[in-house]
């Protein structure tokens, strides 16, 4: 077997650096392996999450050579094994330990959003009847595994720290999916104007290239949310229905 | 000494998994104060990896489904030692359960008049699992998640319990920790729900996540609970087996269910070689009646890939075996084969499997739409668990309830695919129900310092003991020898074996520690996690040993077949009075006697 060399962050809160580690490779490894094997033989103590290893859960986010990714789902054999490979936390959350961060803010932010509210049932039995394209259009949102590797990589949120002002890129694709599912009958608009920030995201896409359920972010989510905003904003009919205290 | 973060409440419950959510949303509805705990995130528990699909007989795509056909099917899966109310009420209320989640927001496929879709599993007669692609474990996590934040559940993230507290014979708490931070959470609450899923990490190819180390099994057996069927492990006849790194990770059955077949390096379909009287009647005896019904043809009969889990896995052990294998120890899954059969298949599954073309392609570099899959079995559900009465979900502990995959009863010998899903949400729905009823009824109990105090220092044992011997290692010989002597085909020699090869283990486990200080530190959690894997372990190598016939997921090389003595009775392990672990027959339950004449009817 081969070795590589990997360079994992160690450290907490108060501060921390790179440090270098040795490791076995062999075929069809991934870089959650190398961690493993780290942590089983050499750094019993390095703190990383990880669950389903198959790219499922969004657990096992970090920063692989300066790229924000899911450890379990990338391989060795794309990357380049002849230079040290950096491992290191997510940089939009605060730290806790080595690989691990305190994304707790994703969880409270999301409390925030109005939650679902179907319309009655079609059907006298209580159930619904639904065409199977409009449970595939907001497919796509729904296959979202939180991983935050998105909120990891906004700018919006990494370099100027608008947590307070902005849900973010994942929570977005969270309002998509509940503005846009057949059922819905909330509306959402001031929120995402308001509260949520939908204006802050200036369409770098940033977030759309690191998705790792492939999920257009921008195109598909934040721009026809924007698109909403501004047609019940700024259309004057919506505008003045507004005025009377009328709603969707 | 260690100081407390302490909280109170009128529920606790133990894990977010499908069944955890599911009690704590019932529990919180009926107007008590819930706190729900789980050593992931919230959204990452185990029930977020299921893929095929949920069982309930909706009959939305066979008329001639109905409770009653459920039943009798997981009946017949479990060979008849479930306990037969349980698979009633599991029957029944799943369907309810299933729409209760659309309104919550799931959004399943659907079928062409709009209503929700359901697919084909192994042993089930009709098509009966809705499901969305291959992802259904994330639709339901999430919508009960959501759901669940809204209704004021207190949610407490990696936060691991270490011990159940009792007062008297009842339970009254439990003491954790906090993972990220370290330090100790003691909760006070008059009702305790188990949901802390299964036991897959004690073996070495298993499907499941560091989580799955059997601690709700253990913290219910040293709580003085009984546990029942541990024998019953089951092994699911497709993982991945290549590159090394996957080895074990799932392949839905939902590929077998659209039409992918099974073969091994000769190219034949070696599941028409071996199928079991119990199920002849329903399975169809060529290839191209096999193809019809996973298009939906109703005359037809089901593919002997289609058979039930355990059946399967032992017959793609034999193929292995005999050398039939393929080049990295499993056999063919094939599904791009359809193409011979669809115009457009690999569109087709790619939109049916998505997150297998994913999976594949990723960590294989496989095209599964061009290539078969290489597979073999992975150690994937636990049968036996907690014992529980039926209807409410309460131990044999007063106030303590469990749900889920922790709990034993309904699947039997062996569960059929798409039946945990839906186990968790009708039996989660009841335990959350009848917890919040115990705690109204009996009010608070009282929390004994002195022996809070006593775990606490136990759970910080392995940083006394420094870290001279490392708790990684003893995971992986316990996990290798499992899988060894425990595994898929036993024999009496080498549970003996395992028995006592654990006993070493046991007094190991004592010795092993960690270094560094309390924050998120994973050798310290392996150190106390491998407590609870050694329990489980033990008690699945008890009860194999002692279960002397083949039933189920329970397959012995010394006593191959099926016995009717042994099919009157379960197994139930539990602590005795000097602390050994015991191991006592008990008889099955009796179907009642319209249920019974439900299984005469769907023979
Ligand atoms: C890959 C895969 C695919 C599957 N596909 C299907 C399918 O298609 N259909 C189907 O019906 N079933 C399927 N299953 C089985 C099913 O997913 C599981 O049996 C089920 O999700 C278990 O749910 P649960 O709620 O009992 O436990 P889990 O979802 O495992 O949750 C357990 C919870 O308990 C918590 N916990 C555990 N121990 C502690 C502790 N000490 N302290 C605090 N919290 C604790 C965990 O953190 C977690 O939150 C699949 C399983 C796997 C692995
Ligand atoms: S497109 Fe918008 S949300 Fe996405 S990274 Fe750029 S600014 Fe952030
Ligand atoms: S949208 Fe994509 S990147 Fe963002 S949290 Fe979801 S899966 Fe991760
Ligand atoms: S471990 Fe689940 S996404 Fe990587």
């Amino acid at each position: 077997m081969a070795t590589a060399t990997f360079q994992v962050w160690r450290g907490d809160e108060a501060g921390g650096s790179l440090r270098e580690y040795k490791a076995e490779v062999g075929e069809g490894m991934v870089v959650l392996d190398v961690i493993h094997q780290i942590q089983a033989t050499q750094a019993p103590d390095m703190a990383v999450r990880w669950n389903c290893k198959a790219g499922k859960c969004g657990s096992c986010s970090a920063e692989i050579n300066g790229r924000p990714r899911l450890m379990c789902m990338t391989r060795l054999s794309t990357l380049d094994l002849t230079q040290p490979v950096t491992v290191e936390p997510m940089q939009a959350f605060p730290k806790v330990k080595d690989l691990v961060t305190d994304v707790s803010w994703n969880f409270r932010v999301k409390r925030q959003i109005k939650p679902f509210r179907p319309r009655t049932p079609d059907a006298p039995d209580g159930t619904w009847r639904i065409d199977q394209k409009d449970v595939e259009r907001v497919q796509e949102f729904r296959k979202c595994i939180e991983c935050f590797l998105c909120q990891d990589v906004c700018h919006v949120l990494r370099e100027h720290h608008k947590h307070d002002q902005f849900i973010g890129p994942r929570f977005l694709v969270y309002a998509a999916a509940l503005e846009m599912h057949p059922l819905d009958t909330e509306n959402r608009v001031e929120e995402l104007r308001k509260a949520h920030g939908v204006g802050f995201c200036n369409i770098t896409k940033c977030c759309t290239a690191v998705c790792p359920e492939e999920i257009k972010i921008t195109d598909n989510a934040i721009i026809p949310l924007k698109e909403r905003v501004v047609d019940e904003y700024y259309d004057p009919i919506k505008m003045f229905f507004r005025f009377l205290g009328g709603r969707k | 000494m260690s100081d407390y973060q302490s909280f109170e409440c009128d529920v606790l419950v133990i894990g977010a998994g499908g069944a955890g959510l599911r009690a704590a949303i019932e529990a919180s509805a009926g107007g008590v104060r819930v706190i729900c705990l789980s050593k992931s995130l919230l959204g990452k528990a185990h029930t977020v990896m299921a893929e095929g699909g949920v069982a309930a007989a909706m009959a939305n795509v066979d008329e001639r489904d109905s409770w009653k056909v459920h039943f009798a099917d997981t009946m017949r899966g479990g060979q008849y030692v479930n306990n037969p109310r349980m698979a009633e009420l599991h029957a029944r209320e799943s369907p309810a359960r299933v729409l209760e989640l659309e309104k919550w927001g799931a959004l399943f496929d659907r079928t062409k008049d709009g209503r929700i879709l359901q697919r084909n599993f192994g042993g089930h007669a009709y098509p009966r699992l809705a499901h969305v692609g291959d992802r259904t474990g994330l639709e339901m996590i999430r919508t009960l998640q959501d759901h669940g934040v809204h209704q004021g559940i207190d949610f407490h993230m990696e936060t691991t319990v270490v011990t159940l507290l009792k007062d008297g014979e009842r339970v009254c708490g439990a003491l954790a920790y906090d993972r990220d931070r370290g330090y100790f959470k003691l909760y006070r609450a008059n009702a305790v729900v188990l949901a802390t899923g299964g036991i897959g990490r004690s073996f070495q190819v298993t499907s499941n996540s560091w989580e799955g180390t059997g601690d709700g099994h253990a913290l219910a057996y040293h709580a003085g609970a009984d546990l029942l069927d541990m024998e019953f492990v089951q092994f699911h006849p497709t993982g991945m087996v290549w590159p090394p790194s996957v080895r074990g990770i799932l392949v839905t059955e939902g590929v077998r269910g659209e039409g992918g077949v099974l073969r091994n390096n000769q190219g034949r379909r070696f599941m028409f070689d071996d199928i079991p009287e119990l199920y002849r009647n329903q399975t169809a005896d060529n290839e191209e009646e096999g193809w019809r019904y996973t298009q939906g043809d109703k005359s037809a009969r089901r593919p002997p890939e289609l058979l039930t889990r355990d059946h399967v896995a032992r017959c793609i052990n034999r193929e292995v075996k005999a050398g039939r294998g393929s080049p990295h120890g499993g056999v063919y899954l094939d599904i791009a084969w359809i193409k011979q059969k669809l115009p457009n298949a690999a569109e087709h599954i790619r939109k049916k499997l998505p997150s297998m073309y994913h999976q594949f392609k990723h960590l294989a570099d496989l095209d599964i739409t061009k290539e078969p899959m290489e597979v073999g079995p992975t150690t994937h559900y636990m049968m036996g668990g907690v014992r529980v009465d039926a209807d409410t979900q309460m131990s044999s502990v007063p106030g303590l309830f469990a749900a889920g995959e922790v709990a034993a009863g309904l699947h039997g010998a062996n569960r059929l695919g798409g039946n945990s899903l839906s186990d968790l949400i009708v039996f989660g729905k009841r335990a959350g129900e009848y917890a919040a009823r115990f705690a109204r009824e009996h009010g608070a109990a009282k929390l004994d310092a002195a022996k809070v105090d006593a775990a606490a220092k136990a759970a910080l044992a392995p940083f006394e003991r420094g870290p001279a011997h490392n708790p990684f290692t003893l995971q992986h010989e316990l996990q290798e020898m499992m899988q060894r002597l425990v595994g898929i085909v036993r024999q009496q020699e080498e549970m003996e074996q395992a028995i006592e090869e654990l006993q070493h283990m046991k007094r190991r486990v004592q010795q092993v520690g960690c270094a560094g200080h309390r924050q998120y530190n994973p050798a310290w959690h392996t150190c106390l996690d491998l407590e609870h894997m050694l329990t489980v372990s033990e008690a699945i190598a008890r009860a194999a040993a002692e279960r002397k016939e083949s039933r189920g997921a329970h397959f012995r090389e010394d006593y191959p077949e099926k016995s009717k003595e042994w099919g009157r009775y379960n197994l139930v392990v539990r602590k005795a009075a000097d602390g050994s672990m015991a191991v006592e027959r008990v008889p099955v339950i009796e179907p009642s006697a319209e249920l019974k004449q439900v299984i005469e009817e769907n023979r």
